[in-house]
């Protein structure tokens, strides 16, 4: 496994954290709130785990591969990229997200390196809990067309989060035709602001210790 | 729909009453109790119940003072004080 493969799992798990916490305060109900929020939080202690990983290796460390790097160095899919206040597309992103993500961590936890491994094991751990949450929303909002419209239009997006070799079984798991998927390359402008705020407060005192 | 939540701390301990989630149904109540109440690894398990499937019972009369029916309605204490001393053991054990 190298370090940019990692990187971009890690990148992954940030920015999406980072998007589904704008629903931290307005989500469908408090319950749902709570829920949400405490996902996104997952995901970006998964991001931690990830980088503290990979700073071993690259001789850095986990904030400053968070929040440092210049934007064109993220490496997250354009999935997770995108601004969507709306329930519908949270909650197909979220779907095809955690579908994609148990595909990709079934092989990381088979990957040589036992570190590697180790820590796929621990965040699937989690991510059953994430899969389950979407499951039950996949299935509340399936006959609703808003939400199949969503899914449609994020499935190349969905694609795009792994890698050509595992996208088969994606399609097959979600029960959608492949199509061409929108790779990693380039970022919208939407992650530049998304990162602006993000790393504002760190930005505000270079170098300080917080 | 109301869903009543209770907690087990750690393993054997009696459940107590956590709180309420309010759900669309079971898969649903299930998910935000667990996240609700577990997402701080404070929990060993959950019962999540249906407000409606618990029945509460109440009002206990008791007008003719049966305090015996009561652990603290008959002192054995001072009974049994006298019976060791009519035994000879009261004892200064």
């Amino acid at each position: 496994m190298n370090a940019q493969e990692l990187l971009q799992i890690a990148d992954d798990e940030l920015i999406l954290g980072w998007r589904d916490s704008e629903w931290t305060g307005i989500a469908p109900s408090l319950e749902e709130d709570v829920a949400f929020s405490s996902i996104a939080q997952n995901e970006i202690g998964h991001a931690r785990a990830l980088y503290e990983l990979v700073s071993r290796e690259l001789g850095t460390d986990a904030d400053s591969l968070a929040f440092d790097r210049h934007p064109s160095e993220y490496m997250c899919a354009a999935l997770v990229e995108q601004r969507r206040m709306d329930w519908a597309h949270a909650i197909a992103r979220h779907f095809l997200y955690e579908t994609a993500d148990e595909i990709r961590l079934a092989a990381l936890k088979q990957s040589d390196d036992g570190a590697v491994a180790g820590l796929a094991a621990k965040m699937d751990r989690e991510e059953v809990y994430h899969r389950l949450h979407a499951r039950m929303w996949n299935d509340r909002l399936q006959a609703e067309p808003r939400y199949e419209d969503a899914l449609v239009e994020l499935w190349p997006y969905a694609l795009g989060v792994l890698a050509p070799n595992q996208r088969t079984a994606l399609a097959k798991r979600v029960g959608r035709e492949e199509v061409d998927a929108i790779e990693r390359n380039g970022h919208s402008d939407e992650l530049l602001e998304l990162r602006e705020e993000m790393t504002m407060v760190r930005r505000s005192v270079p170098g300080a210790t917080w | 729909m109301i869903y009543e939540v209770f907690r087990q701390e750690k393993k054997g301990a009696a459940f107590a009453h956590a709180g309420s989630v309010s759900a669309p149904n079971m898969t649903f109540a299930e998910a935000f109790a667990h996240e609700q109440y577990g997402r701080r690894q404070e929990s060993e398990a959950l019962w999540v119940v249906p407000r409606e499937a618990i029945r509460e019972v109440h009002d206990f009369p008791d007008e003719l003072h049966r305090t015996y029916h009561r652990v603290d309605g008959y002192s054995l204490k001072e009974k049994l004080r006298l019976a060791r001393e009519r035994a000879g053991t009261a004892a200064d054990r």
